[in-house]
């Protein structure tokens, strides 16, 4: 049972010029799996060990359960934290690793070595039990630092990038154990990662940070259809949005106009999009929404968009198609294609843009406008 | 391939004749040290002794107050090197891992008196030393030497390299700072440790200038300073001297061979690697 509160929380590093987590807010609830993501050097791992306790925190405050956790040093905090570097104790074998958090809480003897065996088999270490960390494989050892932060069976367990020192396949395959482990365990779970992938698949909300400010914090389909921002909406998803830079204009009904695309806004995004005429915008479409006129008859798509074919890149299921508009060799932009389509390199075609997935950004704060 | 041979031959060459700049006087002394005549430098120099004796080594014990010069210099370096791990550990993770006020300053001071030759010091040190009464006493001979910057510095320097990650895990689970020090840190530092051991107590064994500045009388003499204190303007046993010479330096030879690996690792490897 553990909700965590975060309120206007403030981090200025001594002797930084500014900030480094600024103004952030956050409602986590019970047995929620929260994924802190950005860039890196945002600010992740710093808001992570602000509500371990291992960074102060400059203003504002934390709450677990709805107290007041500030002044409170790590160990009283009931948390438990997995580093990205597993940060295991190297001259102690696993069992004793697993154990030491449990020595100094002065449990008795024979309580630990259940307690350990119980986690240990959970994970599938407990042949490693008489291990040191050298002797492992850097899988084994993050198991074995998961290990050592269920055995306390804590309120909230915080992990720092716990998968980036692996391999791909043994990360997909971490990915769903730990997915696995969050439902056993009931416990309330702040991730960190900077893989947006990881993020998308393993949270049940994710908080996206940039430069030290909250960006959005909501549910990841959210995230990938009403992100709040150009930031968001460039961050989450892969390949990632395409932007053209244009302007709204008034001609016989409201358009979008940039150097090599002109399209007539759709009726639905008009009203949204009047206090926008004359001045600057982002349109972002993603390349997943991008459809070949001559093959989508179905869909309700934007008006032809027409396209040159720069490179193209099968991956197997699908292509992904590189092209920029004609007249604007500049700008380069991707779409994501059947693969049973094949596209020359140098071949015009004619697009459309679901009219559902249509985006536009303002230049200046780069908000959503519609 | 020929010329790769060449090398080997060149360096090879190189570091023998290193090897016998340093290891030649050493084997002089050893059979000197052996010679029943008393007259080692008479020309032509013998590098073998003509008559072969045991004697000097039993005079050493016999003819000198070796037991006593022995019980003083053990005294001094083992209390020295004790304490030069202990302080130097808890001072080097201090100054890693604790964040106080003056932490930068205090550690530069420590550092810039490195500068000062210790010959300049040698004064200062004597004369509050003996304002204490500590003039040719155990504590005069002991308590300079309690803690080295050079050994602080060390150790500063190797914790630094342990992750941070580590001492946070250790907070998460539920460690003071001391028992992070006392639990995590120093068990894996071991190697940074013997080399502080080592080296302190290579440097207290051999130790030559302090005692001479700071005991008078024979009783309280190191056995380095014991040992010179037999070469007088007149008359030299040069045979006595070099024994009980090669005696002192079998505890360092020792400690060298059997430490070996840790000279060598020392301070090169944090043992943190993998
Ligand atoms: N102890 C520190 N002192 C000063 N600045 C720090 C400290 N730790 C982190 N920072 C700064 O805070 C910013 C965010 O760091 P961090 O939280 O580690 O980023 P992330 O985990 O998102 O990559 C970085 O610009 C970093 O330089
Ligand atoms: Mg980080």
């Amino acid at each position: 049972m553990a909700t965590i509160a975060v309120k206007d929380l403030e981090k200025v590093f001594p002797g930084a010029e500014s900030a480094t987590i600024k103004n952030a807010n956050l409602n986590i609830k019970d047995k929620e799996f929260i994924v802190l993501v950005g860039p890196s050097g945002c600010g992740k791992s710093t808001l992570l060990r602000m509500i371990a306790g291992l960074e102060e925190i400059s203003d504002g405050e934390l709450q677990i359960n709805g107290e007041r956790m500030n002044e409170l040093s790590p160990k009283d905090r009931d948390i438990a934290m997995v580093f990205q570097n597993y940060a295991l104790y190297p001259h102690m074998t696993v069992f004793d690793n697993m154990a030491f958090g449990l020595k100094l809480r002065k449990t008795p003897k024979d309580e630990i070595k259940q307690k350990v065996e119980h986690a240990a088999k959970v994970l599938g270490i407990t042949h490693l039990l008489d291990r040191r960390p050298k002797d492992m494989s850097g899988g084994q050892r993050q198991r074995v630092a998961i290990g050592r932060s269920i055995v306390r069976n804590p309120k909230v367990f915080l992990f720092d990038e716990p998968l980036s020192n692996l391999d791909a396949k043994l990360r997909v395959q971490m990915r769903a154990e730990i997915k696995k482990l969050h439902r056993q365990l009931d416990a309330t779970i702040v991730y960190v990662t900077h893989d947006q992938i990881e993020a998308m698949t393993m949270g049940d909300r994710i908080v996206v940070l940039k430069d030290g400010i909250v960006q959005q914090f909501d549910t990841p389909m959210n995230l990938f259809n009403n992100p709040q921002n150009k930031f968001v909406a460039g961050f989450i998803g892969s390949p990632s949005m395409n932007f053209l830079p244009g302007k709204v204009i008034q001609k016989e009904e409201a358009t979008f106009k940039s150097k090599s695309l002109e399209f007539a806004i759709p009726k639905d995004l008009r009203p949204g999009l009047k206090p926008y005429i004359g001045k600057e915008v982002f349109f972002g479409f993603r390349p997943e929404y991008i459809y070949d006129k001559q093959f989508e008859k179905s869909k309700r798509l934007s008006e032809n968009m027409e396209i040159v074919v720069d490179s193209v890149e099968p991956i197997g299921s699908e292509t992904f198609v590189y092209f920029h508009f004609i007249g604007n060799p500049e700008h380069s932009f991707c779409f994501r294609s059947d693969s049973q389509f094949s596209y020359g390199i140098g071949s015009e075609i004619c697009i459309g843009v679901d009219i559902e997935r249509l985006r536009f950004f303002d230049k200046e704060t780069e908000k959503r406008i519609m | 391939m020929k010329q790769l041979k060449v090398q080997k031959i060149v360096f090879f060459g190189i570091l023998g004749l290193a090897t016998l700049i340093y290891i030649g006087p050493f084997l002089f002394s050893l059979s000197i040290s052996f010679n029943a005549d008393k007259d080692v430098f008479e020309w032509p120099i013998k590098l073998f002794p003509e008559r072969f004796t045991l004697d000097n080594y039993k005079n050493v014990w016999k003819e000198l107050p070796f037991g006593k010069w022995l019980f003083n210099s053990v005294l001094v370096t083992l209390i020295q090197t004790v304490s030069n791990v202990f302080f130097s550990a808890l001072a080097g993770f201090a100054f890693a891992r604790l964040e106080f006020k003056g932490r930068k300053l205090i550690f530069g001071l420590l550092l810039s008196s490195l500068m000062i030759p210790g010959i300049i010091l040698l004064v200062p040190k004597f004369i509050i030393l003996n304002e204490f009464q500590l003039i040719n006493s155990y504590g005069g001979l002991i308590i300079p030497g309690l803690v080295g910057v050079t050994n602080i510095f060390l150790m500063k320097q190797f914790f630094e390299t342990i992750p941070k990650d580590l001492e946070q895990a250790a907070l998460i689970d539920g460690c003071s700072y001391f028992r992070i020090f006392w639990q995590i840190f120093l068990p894996i530092s071991k190697p940074a440790l013997a080399a502080v051991a080592i080296y302190t107590f290579q440097g207290s064994w051999n130790e030559f200038l302090w005692p001479v500045i700071v005991t008078y009388t024979e009783d309280m003499y190191t056995l380095p300073l014991g040992m010179a204190s037999l070469r007088t303007e007149l008359l030299t046993d040069w045979p006595l001297l070099m024994a009980g010479t090669i005696l002192i330096s079998l505890p360092t030879l020792m400690i060298f061979i059997v430490f070996q690996r840790y000279f060598v690792q020392g301070v090169a490897s944090s043992g943190l690697k993998g």
